[in-house]
């Protein structure tokens, strides 16, 4: 068994119309016994700008530490908030440090980024663990789940959804795939950003 | 040598294959072609079943190095395990309870595979290991407990039935076999459950949980079992076993299939989606309060950290 499937998670970032979409399980497991139905995968970096962090739990901590770390000195040195763009160069050189000897977690990151003439734009991009950024117009997946969540998603998604829909969509995704998959699940919880909030619901999954 | 060996051996697989290939030309009209194939069951004419072998000097040898996963994880050929089956006896008679999911690695092959194998209306047979091998061989045991009723105008005892079971499969061990089954029935001794795998292990006793999930059974069963339990305690013990086995192994879940065994042979009592039992419970039966299993239940409202479902749901605000 790959040490990235020591935990399970797993985790789905999807594009909508003026607004993304990111959501994930709950499940901490140690192999097949189940730990935990509420170990978060998701953090908050920005107001715009959340990331998703399945694989190895521990670190999936300390990333998420570390991540906090270099954000808050980007802050301020820059005397400005960090960039969904900016940030995933952030997570991929920070990951290629690490290139003999990696983190086990592919990142997904979700974010509205703010285009020069003051509009707002969606941003989806995932990396595998050694910081190989892919960008992606309609969704992005990773962890144990991820081939189950490919098959869903080409199937359910289209392009130009409303939040709302974007939330329907992302959710049917996530519970489908994850019912598919004996690593994730135990819980879901999705995040919607659009430009001036951000709509965080917990979702009633299967319990095995 | 090897080959020497085994013309002459009188307990191999092979021997028992080349006598049955004795006894089939003494049965002269009785070939291949009038079967359709020779691991049907139409070969009874022969004493056993016979199955073609890999081509190679040492066909135990060879399946030995490509299948049994307990000498080599990484063997090519992969059979499915995850699972969680019980069985146990009380004054009323015996409670089967598995659940029914299928994996492969870490994907969820089938949500509603039947574990439960019926072998004959007092007899059943519960699904560990290789699906296909519990399949074939419980359903094969089946057709000789016939045979021994109409030989004998008596129904086979458990205990001969498992024993014709664990003797047949100790015929093929080493030869990749993977079943971990508990044979379970009714007969002049009252009930009785016996624990039968591939191996050629049998144990007689009173309680038996089998698969990756036995352990979370256990936890529940014993904690639960007495021998005079009532027939409605009896069945809820048997489904809160699979639910609790349902819920944290990651290999086990889907739904929980109840058999009772009684003095007139089985009764299948339901089938219960495990989710459902941690939400809501199973539903009104009997022996159950009908309230959900899940740790939820217990704490919700308690304390500040888990509070009641009233509570909104968190909106944050950018």
């Amino acid at each position: 068994m790959s040490i990235m499937d020591q935990n399970g998670g797993s985790v789905i970032a999807m594009v909508g119309k003026d607004c993304v979409a990111i959501a994930s399980d709950l499940r901490l497991g140690n192999e097949a016994l189940a730990v935990s139905s509420n170990f978060q995968k998701i953090f908050p970096i920005t107001d715009r700008i959340y990331l998703g962090l399945p694989g190895l739990a521990t670190d999936v901590t300390t990333l998420k530490e570390r991540f906090r770390f270099r954000v808050n000195m980007y802050t301020i040195k820059e005397e400005r908030e960090i960039e969904p763009e900016t940030f995933a160069h952030l997570v991929s050189s920070t990951l290629y440090e690490h290139r003999f000897g990696p983190y086990y977690v592919e990142p997904v990151m979700a974010g509205i980024s703010k285009t020069p003439s003051g509009g707002f734009k969606p941003f989806i991009a995932a990396t595998d663990l050694i910081g190989c950024l892919n960008y992606a117009k309609d969704f992005v997946v990773a962890g144990t789940a991820s081939s189950k969540l490919y098959g869903v998603a080409e199937g359910l998604w289209e392009p130009d959804l409303e939040p709302e829909d974007l939330f329907e969509t992302i959710s049917q995704t996530i519970m489908n795939a994850l019912d598919r998959d004996a690593y994730s699940g135990w819980g879901c919880i999705v995040h919607v950003l659009t430009k001036d909030k951000v709509i965080t619901r917990t979702l009633k999954a299967r319990m095995d | 040598m090897n080959t020497l060996v085994q013309r002459f051996s009188t307990t191999s697989a092979q021997s028992e294959i080349n006598k049955a290939k004795a006894l089939a030309a003494d049965d002269q009209d009785f070939d291949d072609f009038a079967w359709g194939s020779e691991a049907g069951f139409g070969t009874i004419a022969k004493g056993v079943p016979t199955f073609s072998l890999p081509a190679v000097p040492d066909p135990r040898a060879f399946l030995r190095l490509h299948t049994d996963d307990h000498a080599d994880p990484n063997c090519r050929i992969k059979i499915q395990h995850g699972t969680t089956t019980l069985a146990f006896r009380f004054k009323g008679g015996v409670i089967v309870a598995v659940d029914s999911r299928a994996t492969a690695g870490s994907y969820i092959a089938s949500g509603t595979v039947k574990k439960v194998i019926e072998i004959n209306p007092y007899l059943l047979g519960t699904m560990a290991g290789g699906a296909a091998d519990c399949q074939f061989w419980e359903t094969y045991l089946g057709m000789h407990c016939r045979l021994h009723e109409l030989r004998n105008r008596e129904r086979i005892s458990v205990s001969a039935a498992s024993k014709y079971l664990s003797n047949l499969v100790y015929n093929y061990k080493g030869m990749g076999l993977s079943m971990g089954t508990m044979i379970c029935g009714w007969d002049k001794t009252g009930p009785s459950v016996f624990y039968v795998d591939s191996d050629g292990t049998r144990l007689k006793g009173n309680l038996f949980s089998v698969g990756s999930g036995s352990t979370h059974a256990y936890g529940v069963l014993d904690q639960g079992y007495h021998w005079d339990l009532s027939d409605e305690d009896a069945q809820e013990l048997g489904r809160r076993s699979i639910y609790a086995a349902g819920h944290r192994d990651a290999y086990s879940g889907n739904t929980c299939n109840l058999y009772h065994i009684k003095e007139d042979g089985w009764h299948f009592i339901g089938n219960y989606d495990i989710s459902k039992m941690h939400y809501e419970g199973p539903g009104n039966v009997p022996g159950s309060e009908n309230v959900g299993y899940g740790y939820d239940v217990r704490v919700v409202g308690r304390s500040s950290a888990n509070p009641p479902p009233s509570a909104p749901t968190p909106v944050v605000a950018a």
